[in-house]
């Protein structure tokens, strides 16, 4: 490395493929200032459902599952999607819809149940939409986007579209049927999907090792079964992730063919945070193990500190202004209305809503 | 002369008119394509449309039901169908979590414009598991539509709206009825040309005046059937009312016959607990009471599971001389 005129990150091996070394500064800023925001917005929504706000209740219900310590996955992966690239995930979806534009102010104002948020308040955390961003959930039900990714796979085929589909899903969804009936089509029908498993090594509070057969090669090599092309990276180090995962976005694109893609990375928090267990099933010493060493984050941080990308100030003013972004996103939640309760009903069925002849024929509800 | 056709013909040219009116309709089941459907609903269609709009799916429902849903987000029109209505249990959680919710939790962002379609309907001796009638299980489910034709003319008619609809629409047909003809018009005797059939309209079988036999199904038939010994051997004027959709429900032309004839019998071959006949009994109690001369009568299929040994499933489900024997005792 000494040779190089430019210095390089020594983090990770993969700075150099093509398609990292097209990548400019304000890219590489970028994918920081995006880790970033979604660390400081889940800090901020953290806050918000342990806090005891003045009707006695928290600001946010129901589960609340975060990424932390995961966001290189989907600023990493993410960042490698085009015009026709579409994003489906399960519940712990807050990073990705971060990741693809969607503003922190709708995000927040949907964990508060508010009528501003990204569904007004019909999805909660678990169910963030933004098809103008071609992202499509946010599935409550492990593994039940998996079908639909291959579908949206499907779409793209069948409408002629150079495109692909990142399908996300926990290691605790590759045991369930539908993932595999999935995968059985994926390659059986050639379809541009990819399925992104990220692997943080829990499945709530079920070890990977205590849930899931597999061979030494790890989660992702089940896809040899299925005939299909399969890798496993290293979640902490973003180079590693879009070097690994472009080379099956172009063969989605160039060939119409998926591939599995098994991410390692680690969660700090529990399973959500109603998880009582979450130093139970791992030790406290494992958690601040992947704190202190593998926060990818940190590892990202160092390496743009070396590459002479950023000052340590620098990073000082992104991390504030992400968390001044989140403390406004929360100031917006908290002053929004919320829905009325006569939109219970809307949005229920497109004829209804769009009150077409086929919306106006017949009783659609039963509630009088 | 009008022509007669099979319902299962009827179904045939409904999804014939509806593949060419759409480049996004697809079809996609279990043996659809080359095997030409179990039951030959698609018969003829492959041949006539190729590999890429009618599509063998593997023995994989909730794979490729999931996989319709997906790509119908992105504006294909998929038509799936199930070899067995019974099979949706495999897929349900594609059927009742994202074909039916990804709408309303996306505050109205998506749309899922699919059609599963396939037979569900008991009668024909193959056990429990192939013969469930989940019409009232999926019309529970805000967000979904549910249709049950009882002839060829209303099958044509309601799959062509199905497929136009831009909600999920689960279509429940029975073998029992592919094989029978009723007159069904060709497209140039019809006015616009087409035939299409409001979801969410009922439809009076038989117009009567003493009592009114309501249905939706199969039993749509045998309530016509009963109707006739009614009329020929007790002088009784029977009214049969086909609701055709379950959900949107045509409220309006139930409780007009009820309020003209002033009795009532729900008929369906379903189980009766929580049964379409329990919603619909309900709802003539509270909005037309004073008009009733009666109680509401329900007759659903025996409740215990679906019996294999023929003749005793034949008495399971209701026939003519039950829904007569039923609709004196309140006349």
């Amino acid at each position: 490395m000494a040779t190089k005129s430019k210095p390089k990150s020594s983090a990770s091996e993969y700075a150099d493929a093509d398609i990292n070394k097209s990548l400019s500064a304000e890219d590489k800023i970028e994918f920081l200032r995006k880790m970033l925001r979604i660390r400081r917005f889940e800090q901020e929504s953290l806050k918000n459902y342990q806090v005891t706000n003045k009707s006695g209740g928290s600001n946010i219900g129901g589960f609340l599952h975060v990424y932390i310590g995961q966001e290189s996955i989907a600023v990493g992966t993410i960042s490698l999607c085009g015009e026709n690239d579409h994003v489906i995930t399960a519940y712990r979806d807050h990073g990705h819809a971060l990741t693809v534009g969607m503003n922190m102010n709708e995000c927040m104002a949907e964990l508060f149940g508010k009528a501003t948020g990204c569904s007004k308040g019909k999805g909660g955390s678990m169910h963030y939409f933004a098809p103008d961003k071609n992202y499509w959930g946010g599935h409550g039900i492990v593994a039940g986007q998996t079908p639909l990714g291959a579908g949206l796979a499907y779409g793209l085929k069948y409408k002629g579209l150079k495109g692909c589909c990142l399908c996300y899903l926990g290691d605790g969804a590759i045991n369930q049927g539908a993932y595999h009936e999935a995968l059985n089509l994926a390659e059986l029908w050639d379809l541009p999907v990819i399925y992104i498993i990220e692997n943080n090594g829990y499945s709530m509070g079920t070890s990977q090792e205590r849930s899931s057969a597999h061979s030494e090669k790890g989660l992702a090599a089940r896809a040899e079964a299925y005939g299909m092309e399969w890798d496993v990276i290293n979640g902490e180090d973003i180079y590693e992730i879009r070097a690994k995962t472009q080379i099956a976005v172009k063969r989605a694109h160039e060939e119409c063919r998926p591939t599995i893609l098994e991410i390692k990375t680690y969660r700090w928090e529990g399973h959500s945070i109603a998880d009582a267990n979450k130093e139970k099933y791992r030790t406290k010493e494992e958690i601040q193990k992947f704190k202190d060493e593998h926060d990818p984050v940190q590892v990202w941080k160092k390496a743009m500190l070396e590459e002479g990308v950023i000052t340590e100030d620098d990073f000082k003013q992104i991390n504030k202004e992400a968390g001044e972004e989140a403390k406004a996103a929360s100031k917006f939640a908290d002053e929004s209305p919320f829905p009325e309760v006569s939109s219970i009903q809307d949005d229920i069925y497109w004829e209804v809503d769009n009150n077409t002849e086929a919306g106006r024929t017949g009783r659609h509800f039963f509630h009088d | 002369m009008p022509r007669k056709i099979t319902y299962r013909k009827a179904l045939n040219e409904g999804l014939d008119e509806e593949l060419a009116n759409d480049d996004n309709v697809v079809i996609i089941g279990e043996e659809v394509a080359e095997y030409n459907g179990a039951y030959k609903v698609t018969e003829g269609l492959w041949d006539k449309w190729g590999d890429k709009r009618v599509v063998d799916a593997p023995i994989s429902e909730a794979g490729f039901i999931g996989m319709g849903i997906g790509a119908s987000m992105l504006g294909v029109r998929p038509v799936m169908e199930l070899m067995f209505f019974s099979f949706a249990y495999v897929a349900f959680d594609q059927m009742m979590n994202n074909a039916a919710t990804c709408r309303y939790m996306s505050g109205g962002l998506i749309n899922v414009p699919i059609v599963v379609r396939g037979p569900a309907n008991g009668g024909t001796n193959v056990g429990a598991t192939h013969s469930h009638t989940p019409e009232n299980i999926f019309a529970n489910m805000p967000g979904l539509k549910v249709v049950s034709p009882s002839t060829a003319y209303d099958a044509k008619g309601l799959i062509k709206s199905a497929i136009r609809d831009n909600d999920p629409v689960y279509f429940m047909e029975s073998t029992v009825l592919y094989g029978q003809e009723w007159e069904v018009p060709e497209n140039d005797e019809i006015e616009g040309g087409e035939l299409l059939i409001p979801l969410g309209s009922a439809d009076i079988k038989k117009e009567g005046t003493d009592i009114s036999l309501i249905a939706h199904g199969r039993a749509v038939i045998t309530a016509l059937e009963a109707a006739e010994i009614l009329s020929a051997e007790h002088g009784i004027n029977a009214e049969v009312v086909d609701l055709r959709s379950i959900r949107p429900l045509d409220e309006q032309t139930i409780l007009e016959s009820v309020k003209k004839t002033n009795r009532a019998v729900y008929i369906e071959e379903n189980k009766p607990f929580c049964g379409v006949g329990a919603q619909i009994a309900s709802m003539i109690q509270e909005k037309v009471f004073d008009y009733l001369d009666a109680p509401v009568l329900r007759i659903s299929s025996m409740d215990s599971p679906a019996i294999y040994s023929p003749p005793l499933e034949k008495a399971q489900i209701p026939d003519a001389a039950l829904i007569v024997k039923k609709a004196l005792s309140i006349c």
